[in-house]
């Protein structure tokens, strides 16, 4: 970047806005009294924060299609379920590795059957961006109906490839079983799923803050004819966008199989509830935001389903209407001309 | 290069049902300001956005340094060479003053001679380098969203209401920059309402009214005669001052 020198200045220097930041331990810490036991807490917390960082992983592309687009996407839960049945399905001839039980073994191959699901959902999404999205740019209602369409398409095409029974995708081995920090067993998948989580967001946020691309994205989510008026193409950002966030779905759904270890066709529509909570309380187009808001939206779901089982299909809708009665616009809203 | 260096030639514009353009003739030569002038809806706004590519034409051409340019795509008309200001400044809100000179200039990191330039005309830009451009004055955005379209050597610059709303004292630091400019040998196709400003940088003028173009001539002539002020524009450049 350019070098300039800076005066004093004499109105505000760019500042974070922290206040999102404090709502997570300050939710955690509220939830520790009622909660009790300390060793429940830290495995709700550790749990909901391997929830928190598998729904982030679907969301933030979709928050990114949201903003840069303005594409109210309802097929991005086809993404997920096509992920992870073709993990399932990469995984099969990997069998050997997973059965060894050697840690470096199963993860090389989860990671090759998570690139698999990856290629395989954003060649997909560049398809249906081409065949689906493409030709209702601009019309919300449209883009809602025939994205819904596209899903219930793709779950039907799942159950003729795969079968309509519910499949099984056990954990591997290697990943079963938990590690000891102190009197607290913290599972092995969860601290998995929290690093590939935290990996993302540390990829997606280097891209966007440290390069020229993600300047573009920035800059399309916030004005997209000027973006063009300034030289660049931006259809090509929308499918690159659209491909990049298409394959996150993908390597979303390998993990949120694992997780609950079976899988039916519309493992995607489950997750779907939860992804739009997200980003609509992250502020659409934010993928700070998004991040925050997976995690708030899994710790408080834990949280309630410990505390008032009966309670926890409500919490998270509850937790955004607290939130945008806070923010109307999210915790972290993006600028829009 | 012989002939103008932008035409168009019998340019209709709709937008939804409404005909907006209808029939524009304008010629501008290369170097120089060309301002243009008219009431409000008269056109002026969309004969920009439509030689940007943000409208496409209906009917009629559009030629840029000799290459017919109506209805192409925007980044290929800004890749041809043409920069745009739009009324609205179009600035990224969230980026920060250096990510979106990062981003004006295309061709690489901006040349540290221009941006001394810039820095020299509109200081407040160092000042606010490293802030967040939506906290910036409205004259700040203004001067950014100048600087952002002349960060690389352009052969046109498209400028809608660079005054609108602005303070006196910038609007001065705005005459120095496009005097300058010009000075370079940019062309300059600015639409402005501030007879003050149009007639302290402005060569030549076309007066547009109910989507033509009405009047071309030198602006020395328009400002020097006041019944033809009175005929086109229904005010005087002298009362103005």
């Amino acid at each position: 970047m350019t070098d300039a020198t800076a005066s004093p200045p004499t109105i505000p220097r760019r500042r974070l806005d922290a206040w999102p930041l404090v709502l997570v331990p300050a939710l955690a810490l509220v939830a520790l009294p009622l909660v009790g036991s300390p060793t429940s807490w830290v495995t709700l917390t550790v749990a909901g924060l391997a929830m928190g960082m598998m729904i982030f992983v679907v969301a933030s592309g979709l928050t990114l299609i949201f903003g840069l687009m303005d594409v109210l996407n309802f097929g991005h839960g086809a993404f997920i379920a096509v992920g992870a049945y073709v993990a399932l399905s990469a995984l099969g001839p990997l069998a050997p590795w997973l059965a060894s039980g050697d840690p470096v073994q199963t993860v090389l191959a989860l990671l090759t059957a998570a690139a698999v699901a990856m290629v395989v959902t954003g060649a997909l999404g560049l398809v249906f961006e081409r065949v689906i999205v493409r030709p209702v740019y601009g019309n919300h209602l449209k883009q809602i109906l025939i994205t819904m369409g596209g899903l219930i398409v793709a779950e039907q095409l799942i159950r003729v490839i795969w079968g309509a029974d519910q499949k099984p995708m056990p954990l591997p081995a290697g990943l079963r079983g938990g590690i000891m920090l102190g009197d607290v067993a913290v599972e092995k998948f969860r601290l998995l799923a929290v690093g590939v989580g935290l990996a993302v967001f540390a990829a997606m946020t280097l891209v966007l803050n440290r390069t020229k691309l993600g300047l573009l994205i920035r800059a399309g989510v916030e004005n997209g004819e000027m973006v063009e008026a300034l030289g660049y193409r931006i259809r090509r950002l929308f499918v690159g966008v659209f491909v990049a966030g298409s394959a996150l779905a993908g390597l979303g759904g390998t993990l949120w199989a694992l997780y609950r270890e079976t899988l039916t066709a519309d493992i995607g529509g489950e997750v779907m509830v939860l992804v739009f909570i997200v980003i609509i309380i992250g502020g659409l187009g934010s993928v700070g935001g998004c991040f925050i808001g997976a995690i708030l939206v899994a710790l408080t779901a834990n949280y309630v389903g410990y505390l008032a089982p009966k309670l926890a299909l409500v919490s998270n809708i509850a937790l955004m209407v607290a939130v945008l009665m806070w923010r109307p616009n999210g915790l972290w809203p993006v600028s829009k001309r | 290069m012989a002939g103008p260096l932008l035409s168009l030639a019998g340019v209709h514009t709709h937008i939804g049902r409404y005909h907006i353009l209808q029939g524009v003739d304008l010629a501008v030569e290369d170097g120089g300001v060309t301002v243009l002038l008219g009431r409000n809806g008269a056109g002026k706004t969309t004969t920009l956005r439509t030689v940007m590519g943000l409208w496409k034409p209906s009917a009629g051409s559009v030629v840029f340094a000799g290459r017919p340019i109506g209805g192409a795509p925007t980044p290929d008309i800004a890749r041809a060479g043409i920069a745009y200001v739009p009324e609205s400044m179009g600035i990224f809100a969230d980026l920060t003053v250096e990510e979106n000179m990062v981003l004006a200039a295309r061709d690489g990191p901006p040349d540290a001679g221009r941006l001394d330039w810039i820095f020299s005309v509109f200081p407040a830009l160092r000042t606010f380098w490293h802030h967040r451009a939506g906290v910036l004055s409205g004259g700040q955005k203004q001067m950014l969203s100048i600087a952002r379209a002349v960060i690389e050597p352009r052969r046109l610059i498209l400028v809608d209401e660079p005054t609108k709303g602005i303070a006196p004292a910038i609007i001065e630091s705005m005459i120095r920059a496009f005097l300058e400019l010009k000075a370079t040998g940019t062309t300059i196709l600015l639409v402005e309402q501030n007879v003050r400003f149009a007639g302290a940088v402005g060569d030549r003028v076309a007066v547009m009214d109910d989507g033509r173009v009405v009047h071309t001539g030198s602006m020395r002539e328009l400002v020097a005669d006041a019944a033809l002020q009175a005929r086109l524009l229904g005010l005087s450049l002298e009362a103005s001052h």
